[in-house]
């Protein structure tokens, strides 16, 4: 590849929050015509170097070159206009605006004066439609965009970032709520506008798609720059080895399976608990110190019936045993007390409390479990968040620090451990390795079966089946919002995705 | 310096400091305090007395805020504690020329304040049961309290003829007006409650993000409708202070614009009307703020038509120079400069 085809150079970033070098001599180099892979764990920088390209903070030192013309990025205005366009993991679609109105959203071309210059709708909704019909996009532009499913707003989103002649295109995390069928209708996208020449970099946790799509790979880690590599030169092995810097031992085989034999009550149990729309009538048994492992695709109703055990939804009907009695399970604040605890799908709607600092978001569970008069004073909250943040080994500059300033997996595991502050009895696991990188989500499952050998009793769910099948002692197989069946633990995934598509 | 103008109350305190200097600049008398019959006086005694009412109502809508609510009926609520209290209190001259109250004070004051706490339910129940936006389920109540405090009062002002009324309002203890003590213990017991109990943290954590606190089993809805119930007694409180303080009710006008001081205090005191973030403290300077800015207006000499301009006017220069954004345009050049140490 010839220098010619370098769209953007940044040499030598570095930028500090307090308590964190975030970033430590990074460099990146991407060219016309080429998809690159940024990949790195949690906490690498990924996230930072793309808000300091995109004009969301300035570099402390480094400089950025676009088009061989230094430029620093004010606002993500102003790198828009210079070129450098970004979509993020939830697409920043506005629910309420028409498709079209959100693509041509900052630009709306204008009548002339002479007819009162006001916004030119019919031309807004011409352009939007010429756009996405460039991008052999398939939606209708006066639809409202929050009435479209996730995976086409993602597409308007993309189409929205290049809309004003994107040289650069970052995606951030794009295909982490997208099912197979939604991965391949972005990539072919993506694929369109590599080819119109736009320098791309995609950033994922997914190993697959990177061989898939991309041509170079650069890797971060703890804010440093590890290297660049053609993809074609680097195995899947060796990039996990340059993203951890060390091999992991153990990724694909089974977690070690301690199976408690003949545990005698279930820790829950769930009869004919179903809710109109949402989930069929089904039965759940979870033992103590058993995962229960529930796959499903997208909408079989894996995070309903989560939902309904930990009282989020009304059931319409079904009774629920906690260690063999029948509890009144009517909200979460119930579902607390009797000790459960929910991690929920969605960390920044309903998990983390941002502003919060990372030692009130992990006694929060607790304390609303031990209720308003006996109060867990700072002293004691600082002692939990402390021991747990250790741990479960969280990245953050102190227990201080709002949650919010923390990467998304160490987030994920704060979230974690203030449950595992409550001692639960039943834990449910909505996705928790969601946008986190291998070698977090091994340290996850390592956790999640130590949770279980001291006897706790996990639902595990998640989209990615080889997960399921390797934690899980037993699988739950939802379909169309049903229970397909179940299979023992250490059954392949193969079995699985028999029962996720039979008839 | 730099950690000092950090910390929350900074610009609300300097802000009071300004306004009071200014004060003394035109009033030099101003700051002078004197020990007369037992108790202070003094422009300063005059302006925390005169604050007490709003900072009570305006502790209550702090938390009602925090939780990311808004409660504007507030003023309508004062102004039917007045009224109840006021009826409930009355006083004629008995035969031998000593005034009886029409019923104990106990149960006259106890009644007001329950009915007051009643209406703050009333707003929490639309609120949390009946999912209202929180500005129009208060507006309700606003528009309707009127109504109902001149029902109360039958359109008159009722006017109460029994001294032991009127210590609430004006009376001293040790030395300080007696509303002043209501205030101060108000914020005490609010203070205790806070930070040594979980409260403080559930409250911050519905504020921050309602939907996180409820799965993390936070009872949300028992905890709200607590916080507006609360803010119906804050302002049933304050109603009997400004009604013992002019010994009458005047159904129209007590306690008028006072959820719009309220808001205003607590916006000055710093804290977020997007909810979660919270001061208690805060609010209180915030009172005491709005509460100068009427006085220097009147130190001033301003004529009573150009009154309401004239504190539109200071309120806006204030707002102006605790908004970080308006600092950090004076502020922005210096740090710029890459030589400046940081």
């Amino acid at each position: 590849m010839t220098d010619a085809a370098i769209v953007l150079r940044a040499r030598d970033i570095c930028r500090a929050f307090p308590g964190v070098q975030a970033l430590d001599g990074v460099q990146l180099t991407l060219r016309a015509g080429e998809v690159h892979a940024l990949m790195g764990q949690n906490g690498a920088g990924k996230s930072t170097l793309i808000r300091l390209l995109t004009g969301v903070y300035q570099p402390d030192a480094g400089n950025i070159e676009l088009l061989d013309r230094a430029v620093a990025p004010r606002s993500p205005l102003h790198a828009q206009q210079l070129g450098i366009s970004a979509v993020h993991q939830e697409s920043h679609l506005l629910p309420n605006l028409s498709v079209a109105e959100n693509i041509c959203a900052g630009r709306y071309p204008r009548k002339p004066w002479t007819r009162g210059g006001g916004i030119d709708w019919r031309e807004t909704r011409r352009r939007a439609h010429e756009l996405l019909a460039r991008l052999g996009i398939d939606i209708d532009v006066d639809q409202l965009a929050g009435g479209l499913p996730a995976a086409l707003q993602q597409l308007a989103a993309v189409a929205r970032a290049v809309a004003g002649d994107a040289r650069v295109l970052i995606l951030d995390e794009p295909t982490s709520s997208l099912d197979a069928d939604e991965v391949r209708a972005l990539f072919a996208l993506i694929r369109k506008l590599r080819d119109q020449g736009v320098a791309i970099l995609f950033v994922t946790h997914f190993l697959d798609q990177v061989y898939e799509i991309c041509d170079r790979i650069t890797v971060l880690r703890n804010g440093r720059f590890v290297g660049e590599y053609a993809c074609a030169k680097l195995d899947a092995p060796g990039l996990v080895a340059a993203m951890v810097g060390r091999e992991l031992a153990g990724t694909s085989g089974a977690v070690a399976h301690a199976r408690p034999e003949g545990a005698a009550t279930p820790a829950l149990s769930a009869r004919n608990v179903a809710r109109r729309g949402q989930l069929r009538a089904m039965d759940v048994e979870i033992r103590p110190g058993e995962i229960l492992g529930v796959a499903g695709l997208l909408g079989s109703g894996r995070t309903e019936l989560a939902r309904l055990l930990f009282g989020l939804d009304p059931r319409d009907s079904g009774d629920i045993e906690i260690d063999g009695k029948t509890v009144r399970l009517e909200q979460p604040a119930d579902a607390v007390l009797l000790g459960l605890g929910f991690c929920p799908e969605d960390r920044k709607h309903s998990g983390i409390v941002a502003e919060l600092s990372v030692r009130e978001n992990i006694a929060l569970a607790l304390q609303a479990r031990m209720g308003l008069r006996k109060f867990l004073d700072p002293a004691a909250q600082r002692a939990l968040a402390e021991k747990l943040v250790a741990a479960l080994g969280i990245r953050t500059p102190g227990i201080e620090a709002p949650i919010g300033q923390l990467s998304g997996g160490n987030q994920q595991k704060a979230i974690i451990a203030r449950w595992l502050a409550t001692h639960p009895r039943v834990l449910i696991l909505d996705e928790p390795t969601r946008g986190i990188d291998v070698a977090a989500k091994q340290e996850l499952m390592n956790e999640i079966r130590a949770l279980a050998n001291g006897g706790t009793a996990v639902l595990f769910i998640s989209a990615e089946i080889d997960e399921v099948v390797r934690v899980s002692d037993r699988i739950l197989v939802l379909r169309d919002r049903a229970k397909a069946g179940e299979l023992p633990g250490g059954a392949g995934e193969d079995a699985v995705y028999s029962l996720i598509v039979a008839s | 310096m730099r950690r000092l103008s950090r910390h929350a109350l900074f610009w609300p305190l300097a802000t009071l400091a300004l306004l009071l200097v200014l004060n003394s600049c035109f009033n030099p008398a101003f700051l002078a305090l004197s020990w007369r019959d037992g108790h202070l006086y003094g422009h300063l005694i005059d302006i925390l007395k005169n604050a007490a009412p709003l900072m009570v109502v305006a502790l209550g809508m702090t938390l009602v805020i925090a939780v990311r609510g808004l409660d504007i009926s507030v003023g309508a609520v004062v102004a039917i504690a007045a009224a109840v209290a006021t009826l409930l209190t009355g006083g004629s001259f008995n035969a031998g020329g000593e005034v009886a109250s029409e019923h104990p004070l106990w149960l006259a004051l106890g009644a007001a304040l329950l009915v007051a706490a009643a209406c703050g339910l009333w707003n929490g129940v639309l609120v949390v049961k009946a999912g209202m936006q929180p500005i129009v389920a208060t507006l309700i109540l606003m528009v309707a309290g009127r109504g109902i405090a001149q029902l109360l009062t039958g359109g008159q002002i009722i006017t109460v003829y029994y001294p032991p009324f009127f210590a609430i309002g004006s009376g001293f203890l040790a030395g300080l007006p007696i509303a002043l003590w209501i205030a101060a213990g108000l914020w005490g017991v609010l203070h205790l409650a806070l930070s040594r109990s979980a409260l403080g943290l559930f409250i911050r954590a519905i504020g921050g993000n309602p939907e996180a606190a409820r799965v993390a089993g936070v009872r949300s809805a028992a905890i709200t409708l607590c916080v507006y119930t609360f803010c119906g007694l804050a302002a049933g409180v304050a109603g009997l202070i400004v009604s013992s303080n002019v010994k009458s009710a005047d159904a129209n006008n007590a306690g008028q614009l006072f959820e719009l001081d309220a808001i205003l205090a607590v916006t000055l005191g710093g804290t977020a009307l997007t909810g979660g973030r919270f001061t208690l403290a805060g609010t209180v300077v915030g009172a005491l703020i709005i509460q100068t800015l009427t006085s220097t207006i009147y130190s001033l000499g301003v004529p009573p038509e150009v009154n309401l301009v004239v504190k539109a006017a200071l309120v806006f220069a204030v707002m102006l120079l605790q908004s970080a954004e308006f600092r950090s345009l004076f502020t922005r050049r210096a740090a710029a400069d890459p030589g400046a140490p940081r």
